[in-house]
This record gives structure tokens, C-alpha cells and sequence, in this order.
């Protein structure tokens, strides 16, 4: 991979072999309008948004050329906007412009485009065809499916398809009638979907929204508690709650990447039922206790048994659920008491 | 793992056996789907047809229990066709010899009667998976979960030694734990018989012989007693990843000397009881006490109504969770924990990578953090105990572990996991193992033979082989999935797998609920008609207290790992 040099807009940049002229211009932090491409993704080249002219060579689309030793690339000059407004509008004019409502008020990248633009009123009333009313798919419990904020940039497909290998849904129809579809045009859950949501984290609009849409006022950056992979997450927390999960792109074993329980299951962390106080039983009953009271019966018992039948009266069962420290002070404790009988379900 | 999970994307071929990643650890899931679309060759070497089967190369659908000789056979292949990796099995392994003579006999026809593969795939298996650039072998409980189940990881890795696929990237042995800390509760001594980083604590002839040749490889002298054991010497940052070890003495004598010191107590030798034991079937065997953190046994360990026994049998019993499961149901004092979200630590992967978990939310109520509970009651027995925070917890850890964590301070981990063992500060960490030399030295080829099982049988009372595995919207118990809403739209009742031969021979229709027995106990079910399972094999997942199948499973072990084999029960099938 050897180092390219290449101008956009006459600055010297410097990218990698290999890399598309929309990649090396976002890592400089040069905006080019886009709405398809995505880093995880293969380059789709399908709205045209991300248009540019290479001295010499016309127009084309800067999410699938690749960077070439000295060319000259033109982000802005009348040809390539009336292109880029033309199909900004295309996309803009029918799409709908209740932002305040939509779940993604601020965090869409069609109004990032809209205001990159600068859009006119009038122009898109003239656009506008028959409102389009499609129903939303609201069968998963995680998410929604709204095709009418969907902007067919193909995504969801190519993630699918890409990232988690299922190829659960594909473009379906034809010109105007266009949609993402499953098979048969079924709802998702009827589908081959796994309820990922890898689809739902890339969409740049809200045609794919996690239900209950509130935004954590906070995140912190920890580990999965489900399988062994120890895939990185950003806990979304408001309050004491914890509102939603997402995956962490720097971590090397999921690189961003989830499945279904460890972007979604967490509702048991604030679950009504979680034990809350220690609990004694008394005549095959538990009472609530106080933690003095629970732990001096504890350690009562505990002497009593060691006393009558010797340490290896004791035996514990830790934990591959809780943290190294806490398993690691679990066997300190029962050794310290006298007794290896340790273990753990690792032998399940 | 040896290889990180990183690599598996990367893989020339994949041998999966005994796993369903992508039900059971999905992000692992679509590394492999990524590693098919890039070219890799995937085999796939399990009873059931799993979902990965559908794009796999070569799918061999053998019997359960049937494992070392499937394995034994394509070693036999790789060695007939000599598609070995000689010049690897020379400079790196011993034993081959032998080897070969063991699976002489294990030819794909005679293995095909054994196991129900049609000959022709297990040779084309075999050169797949040697023909390829590297090979990832990457299992799970299905090949552990075995009364043979040391054997059949055994004979597994001779296929990985016979390729020259360990110590290489993309290739290695990948067993896949199921649970975020499994890994870390083993590296953390929650074992009767080794304490941090497997330091022997008893019983240790094998592993002393073991140190004390690689020192001797390594030309170094190996120093005569000295009068007074210098404990400096184990505790010392220089140490390298093998302890030193004194002609004559006992290593777990030194490291219970080593252990006792920093933690101001005497340790005993005495061996201690695995989970076989504490719930062995006579009572006199057992422990009078018993404190359970965070585990549900009453769900998950095999036999469940001795369990049940077991735990009221017993004179006391605490239970540390954060719901009250079906196991704190037996307890008699129940203490409130702290979930992940709501305390700080480190976890350990399937891949030896050791990350920092943070605190999100406070505890509900009066829950505590588990490391609390235990220094609360750690100085109510008059212990020197005084942690103010989980990292010194871990500074100690690292201190009598520093062959394995010596490097990691959480200063480090703060910018991103480490992979054990990683001895000290300037340490790269070590995402592949035993490159360039094995942990022990030398490869070891191993010579296991193929015992048709016979812990529990199939006749004419139990006709079906009952096997176990997990679902994709659930997890284990359920004690946190089935507190979510929305997994268990997907998937809220038990449906055991049966294939449509036995359903129709039984006069089943889906969703019907059946009667399964096994010789320890029998439970109702609902059924699902499918493929997934072959003819005379049903599979249940232990997700659910109204189905529990382990009411059904057999806790013999296998005799070297003292692991439970859950994954074959003989059961009988009624309509209910």
C-alpha cells in the first residue's frame, strides 16, 4: 500500500493506494455530500450525491474512483452542483419534513445534506409527486421499519448482506413502486432477519429507528455481558437507567458490530425485579433483612459448620458472569477459610 | 483461543465442530460468513444442521458422541494422502509415529460405519482443511460437553498439529467460551486445584516434571534447594512465563508458601471438590455449606432434581445474584449483587483478552458490587481485607500472577485489552500463542482411540439421543434475556428439535407438546418439526424452567476434565 498524492480543490493530499477520492477527502475532513456510501461498506455508487470533476476527465462519482497520482479533483463548480441539487431534490422533495417528530432530528444525513445544499422551497413543491403512504413495519420488538423515510440507498442491504452475511432483505419493485423488501415482502420478522440492528445503526435517515427513541444523556464505554467474544459496547445511560447499547468501532474483536442480545437486552438492568435488599429465610419464607443481619448469619454458619465438620465443610460456586476481581477475591475468601472446594460452571 | 477472533475472517479453511456460533456468539458468527465470502473453505462437523451448514463447503453430520473417530479418520487421510505438514511435525512435534500407527485403522469407510458420514466427506474434508493456506479449528461444549470429552479435544488438535496450524496466524485451536468472564473465572483460580494464571495448588507431579523440563530445554541450571525458600525470587518482575522451579521441591509448595505470605493465611493442600462432587450422589461426599455467586446450578447442571436435593440437603446455603433465581429459591440467605452496568472491573474473552468493564449506573438499592459483599465478609473472619477499589484488587492479582498479567495495570487497559500472558509493562501482549515454540515446548502429538460411549446408552426404553445447545434470543438461564421484552417475543417456550422422520413416526404435529424421559427424570416440551436434527437425535436448549432439560441430562464425567456429558442423554418420546 504505497502512499498516493492527489489535489482536491488545489490542497495537497495524501492518501493510501487503494482508497476512493470520497474516503481520502473524509479522512481529511473535506465534506463531499453522500448519502449511499459507508466506511464498512463496499462503494454502491447509487445517489449520486457525491459528484465531482477531475481536471481533464469530466464528472464522476467520487465513492467509487480511486485516488491516482497527481489528478485534480473539483469539489464545486456550477456543473457539478446543479447534478448534486438535482439529485439532492429528487431524494428531498418526497421525503418527509417533520423533523421535529422523527427520531433522528439532528442525527440524519439527509438534513446534513439538505443544509449542505440549501434548499428552495419552491423548487421542491414543483418536485413533489402523490404522497406516498406506505405502512411502517412495526412487527420487532427493537425496531421499526418506515419505507417512507427510506431514501434507497441500499445500506441496509449491503449490510446485511456484508457485515452479518444473512441477506435478509434486497431491493424489490420497479421505478417509483422501488422498496426495500424481504422475501415476499413479508414482515421482518417473518423473515431471515437475527434482529441485529446493524442495519438500523447504519441507516442515515429513520427509515430503520430503534423503538423508544429517547437519546441517553451519557455513555460509557464497557464490555458485553453475554457470550465470550467481549465485544466492545457504549452503554447509553440517562438517570440511573441504562436506555440503550452500541457497539464500539475501536474494539478490535467486534469493530463496531453487534448481534441482537448485546445491542438490545438490557432491560433487565432496570427491571423491577432485581433483588434490591438481602433477604433471610425464616419458616420457608424470605423476610427482608438489613446487610449486618444477613452477614453475621452468614459468617455464624459458616464457623458453626467449620467448626463441626472442618473447612471442608465449605464449598463455592463463583461465577463466569462477574469480573475478575470478584472471582478472583471469591476463591481468596473460601482458601483463606480453609477449603479448595472451589468451582464454576466452567466445567458445563 | 491460541488466535484472536480477529483472524478467523482471514482463514484459508475452517474446521467447526461442536459450535453454533452464529446463535451462540453471532459477532464470531459473521467473522466466519466474511472468512466464506473471502474465499475460506468451511467445514462444518456437527450433528445438527446448524445455520452455517448452509454455506459450508462440506457439512459431516455424525452421530453424537461419535467424535474421536471422525477426527482420528481425517487424520488418517491427511496421513495416507501425505498432505502433513512434514517439515513442522520434524522441527516441532514428537510423537507422530505413534500417531500414525493409532489411525491406521480409522479409514473413512470403516469410521463412515461408526459415525454415519459417508466416506467420500470425510476425504473431502481432510483436504480441505490441509490443502489450505491456514486452518482455523474453532469449537465449543459440543465437543467438550463429552464423557470423552478430553479425548476429543485431543484428537482434534492432532489435526491442527498435523497441518502445522498452531503458532501461525489465521490458523490455531479457537474454543469459543460461552460466557462473557468464563474465561477469567478459570485464569482467576475458581478452580479446586490451581489458584491465578493455573499456579498448582495441590496435586502437582505432572505440572512440576512439566516446568522443571522446560527449564532444562532451555540449558538453564536448575538450581539445587536452597536452605530457605527466597520467595522474592517467584515474586520477582523478571519472571518469565515458566516459574523457576528448585530440583526436589514441590512447585505448589513454593506457590502456596507464595500465596500465603501476601495473603497473610495458611492454604491448604487438601484437595478440594469440583461441581461433580458438591453434588456428588453420596451425601456424605458433599459440603455441609455451600455459597453460590452468580450461578443458577438448579437450571444449568446436569440431573436436576438431585440438584434440587443437593442444595436442600444441605445445612446452609447463600445465594449472591441480582434476581432471585430459581437456585435462590433453596438458599437461606440471599445477598444482593451489582450487575455489569453497575460496577467496575475486567472481564476476560474467548480470546484471552483481558478489558475493562465501567460502572454506567449505581447499584438498585442496596445491592453492592461483589467484591464488596466478599470484603464485607472477609473482615467479619477477622481477615487482613482493605481494597478500596476493584484495580488493587488487580494490582494483587498481578503481583502473584505476573507470568500472566505482570504488564496489564489498568492504566494500560484503559487504551484497549490486552491478550494474556503479557509479564510485564513493556510487553506487547501475545494475540498468538505458542509461535515459533509451544507453551510446553515441544508439540505432542496425542494417541486416543475412538469408545463407543457407554455412560448412557441407547435402547429400546430410550431410543433417541437427546443433545443440548442454546437459541439465539436467549441466554443460559434466562436470568437476564427473559427479563427482556422483545427477546422473548421471539422466543419465549421451549421447542425441542425433532426431525420430521421421528415426528411423523410418532404421529406429531408441530407445536405438539410431548412427554421426554430420560433414566433420571422426564419433562414436558413443546416440539418444533425440522431438519436441523437428524433421524433418532432431538436437541433442547437449558433456557427454560417450565422445560428443563436438565432434568433429563447425565452427570457422568469425563474422567480427565471432570466435565459433564450434557451433550448425550438416551431419552424416550411419548405424546403427552
Amino acid at each position: 500500500m504505497g502512499e498516493i498524492t492527489f489535489f482536491i480543490d488545489g490542497l495537497k493530499i495524501e492518501a493510501n493506494e487503494g482508497d476512493t477520492i470520497l474516503r481520502a477527502a473524509l479522512e481529511q475532513g473535506i465534506y463531499i455530500p453522500h448519502l449511499c456510501y459507508h466506511p464498512d461498506l463496499k462503494p454502491f455508487g447509487g445517489c449520486r450525491l457525491c459528484t465531482i470533476e477531475i481536471e481533464g476527465r469530466g464528472l464522476t462519482i467520487s465513492c467509487k474512483t480511486p485516488v491516482e497520482e497527481g489528478v485534480r479533483v473539483i469539489t464545486e463548480n456550477p456543473q457539478i452542483n446543479k447534478a448534486r441539487r438535482i439529485a439532492a431534490e429528487l431524494i428531498i422533495a418526497n421525503h418527509y419534513s417533520e423533523c421535529l417528530q422523527c427520531a433522528r432530528n439532528t442525527d440524519c444525513r439527509l438534513q446534513d445534506i439538505a443544509t449542505y445544499i440549501g434548499i428552495e422551497e419552491g423548487r421542491l413543491q414543483r418536485l413533489k409527486r402523490t404522497v406516498r403512504d406506505l405502512p411502517i413495519d412495526d412487527s420487532n420488538p427493537f425496531f421499526y421499519r418506515d419505507p417512507n423515510k427510506c431514501v434507497l440507498c441500499g445500506i441496509c442491504v449491503r449490510t446485511c448482506e456484508e457485515i452479518n452475511g444473512v441477506g435478509a432483505i434486497d431491493f424489490a419493485f420497479r421505478g417509483f413502486a422501488t422498496k426495500i423488501s424481504t422475501l415476499k415482502d413479508k414482515p421482518i420478522t417473518e423473515s431471515t432477519c437475527e434482529s441485529c440492528g446493524e442495519c438500523v445503526d447504519r441507516c442515515p435517515t429513520a427509515a430503520l429507528a430503534r423503538k423508544g427513541s429517547e437519546r441517553p444523556a451519557r455513555e460509557v464505554k464497557t464490555i458485553c455481558p453475554y457470550c465470550g467474544a467481549g465485544c466492545g459496547i457504549y452503554l447509553g445511560v440517562r438517570g440511573d437507567r441504562v436506555l440503550s447499547a452500541r457497539g464500539d468501532r475501536q474494539n478490535p474483536v467486534n469493530n463496531g458490530q453487534l448481534c441482537v442480545k448485546g445491542r438490545f437486552g438490557y432491560d433487565f438492568v432496570n427491571h423491577p425485579d432485581r433483588l434490591t435488599t438481602p433477604l433471610i429465610k425464616r419458616n420457608g419464607t424470605f423476610v427482608e433483612a438489613s446487610w449486618d443481619e444477613a452477614l453475621d448469619l452468614v459468617v455464624a454458619k459458616f464457623k458453626e459448620a467449620r467448626e463441626e465438620y472442618g473447612p471442608e465443610a465449605l464449598g463455592g460456586l463463583s461465577s463466569a458472569r462477574v469480573t475478575n476481581e470478584d472471582n478472583y477475591l471469591f476463591q481468596k475468601l473460601l482458601r483463606s477459610l480453609g477449603t479448595n472446594s472451589i468451582d464454576h460452571c466452567a466445567r458445563l | 483461543m491460541t488466535n484472536t477472533v480477529g483472524e478467523i475472517a482471514g482463514a484459508g479453511a475452517i474446521l467447526l465442530t461442536g459450535s453454533n456460533p452464529t446463535e451462540n456468539h453471532p459477532v464470531i458468527g459473521y467473522r466466519i460468513r466474511q472468512a466464506v465470502r473471502r474465499g475460506a473453505k468451511l467445514i462444518v462437523a456437527e450433528p445438527r444442521r446448524i445455520p452455517l451448514v448452509n454455506i459450508a463447503d462440506v457439512h459431516l453430520q455424525f452421530k453424537p458422541g461419535t467424535d474421536v473417530a471422525l477426527f482420528n479418520a481425517l487424520a488418517h487421510v491427511i496421513i495416507k494422502e501425505g498432505l502433513e505438514d512434514k517439515e513442522y511435525i520434524e522441527s516441532r512435534t514428537q510423537g507422530f509415529e505413534y500417531l500414525k500407527e493409532i489411525v491406521e485403522k480409522y479409514t473413512p469407510e470403516y469410521v463412515s460405519g461408526i459415525t454415519g458420514v459417508p466416506a467420500e466427506d470425510i476425504i473431502k474434508a481432510a483436504r480441505l482443511f490441509a490443502g489450505a493456506e491456514s486452518g482455523s479449528i474453532i469449537y465449543c461444549m459440543g465437543v467438550t460437553q463429552h464423557t470423552s470429552g478430553t479425548e476429543n479435544v485431543a484428537a482434534l488438535t492432532n489435526l491442527s498439529l498435523l497441518t502445522g496450524n498452531l503458532g501461525v496466524p489465521h490458523a490455531g485451536m479457537n474454543p469459543l467460551r460461552g460466557q462473557n468472564n468464563v474465561q477469567g473465572a478459570c485464569d482467576m483460580g475458581c478452580l479446586p486445584n490451581v489458584l491465578t494464571g493455573y499456579q498448582p495448588v495441590y496435586g502437582d507431579r505432572e505440572t512440576d516434571t512439566y516446568w522443571r523440563r522446560l527449564k532444562l530445554e532451555k540449558g538453564e541450571a536448575v538450581a539445587p534447594p536452597p536452605e530457605e525458600i527466597d520467595t522474592s525470587v517467584i515474586l520477582a518482575d523478571t519472571i518469565e512465563f515458566e516459574t523457576p522451579v528448585y530440583k526436589g521441591m514441590s512447585v505448589s509448595e513454593e506457590i502456596r508458601k507464595k500465596f500465603s505470605k501476601v495473603w497473610g493465611v495458611e492454604l491448604s493442600d487438601a484437595p478440594g471438590r469440583t461441581i461433580a462432587e458438591m453434588f456428588h450422589y453420596n451425601p456424605t461426599r458433599r459440603n455441609r455449606v455451600m455459597y453460590i455467586m452468580g450461578e443458577n446450578p438448579v437450571l444449568s447442571d446436569p440431573h436436576a432434581d438431585h440438584v434440587r436435593k443437593c442444595l436442600e440437603e444441605m445445612d446452609f446455603v447463600v445465594v449472591q445474584d441480582i434476581f432471585l433465581t430459581e437456585t435462590a429459591k433453596y438458599a437461606d440467605v440471599v445477598l444482593p449483587a451489582a450487575s455489569f452496568a453497575e460496577k467496575d472491573g475486567t472481564f476476560i474473552n474467548t480470546e484471552r483478552r483481558v478489558q475493562r468493564i465501567r460502572r454506567a449506573v449505581i447499584p438498585r438499592g442496596d445491592s453492592k458490587p461483589d467484591w464488596e459483599i466478599l470484603q464485607l465478609l472477609a473482615q467479619r473472619f477477622n481477615l487482613n481485607w482493605n481494597y478500596s477499589s476493584p484495580e488493587e484488587v488487580w494490582d494483587e492479582v498481578r503481583r502473584l500472577t505476573p507470568h500472566y498479567f505482570g504488564g496489564m495495570s489498568y492504566e494500560r487497559l484503559e487504551k484497549g485489552g490486552l491478550q494474556w500472558p503479557c509479564p510485564t509493562e513493556d510487553h506487547p501482549a501475545t494475540p498468538i500463542m505458542h509461535k515459533g515454540r509451544f507453551a510446553r515446548g515441544i508439540g505432542q502429538f496425542a494417541t486416543v482411540e475412538y469408545r463407543p460411549w457407554a455412560a448412557d446408552t441407547v435402547d429400546e426404553d430410550y431410543p433417541f439421543i437427546l443433545t443440548t445447545g442454546r437459541k439465539l434470543y436467549q441466554y443460559h438461564t434466562r436470568t437476564m434475556t427473559g427479563k427482556t421484552g422483545g427477546l422473548n417475543y421471539f422466543l419465549n417456550e421451549e421447542l425441542m428439535e425433532i426431525s420430521p422422520r421421528d415426528a411423523q413416526a410418532l404421529e406429531l404435529t408441530a407445536g405438539d407438546v410431548v412427554k421426554v424421559s430420560s433414566r433420571r427424570g422426564s419433562i414436558e416440551t413443546k416440539i418444533q418439526i425440522t431438519d436441523r436434527v437428524p433421524p433418532s437425535v432431538v436437541c433442547m436448549s437449558f433456557h427454560f424452567g417450565e422445560s428443563a432439560v436438565n432434568v433429563l441430562t447425565d452427570p457422568a464425567v469425563c474422567n480427565m476434565s471432570v466435565v459433564s456429558g450434557l451433550k448425550v442423554s438416551a431419552v424416550r418420546i411419548e405424546k403427552a
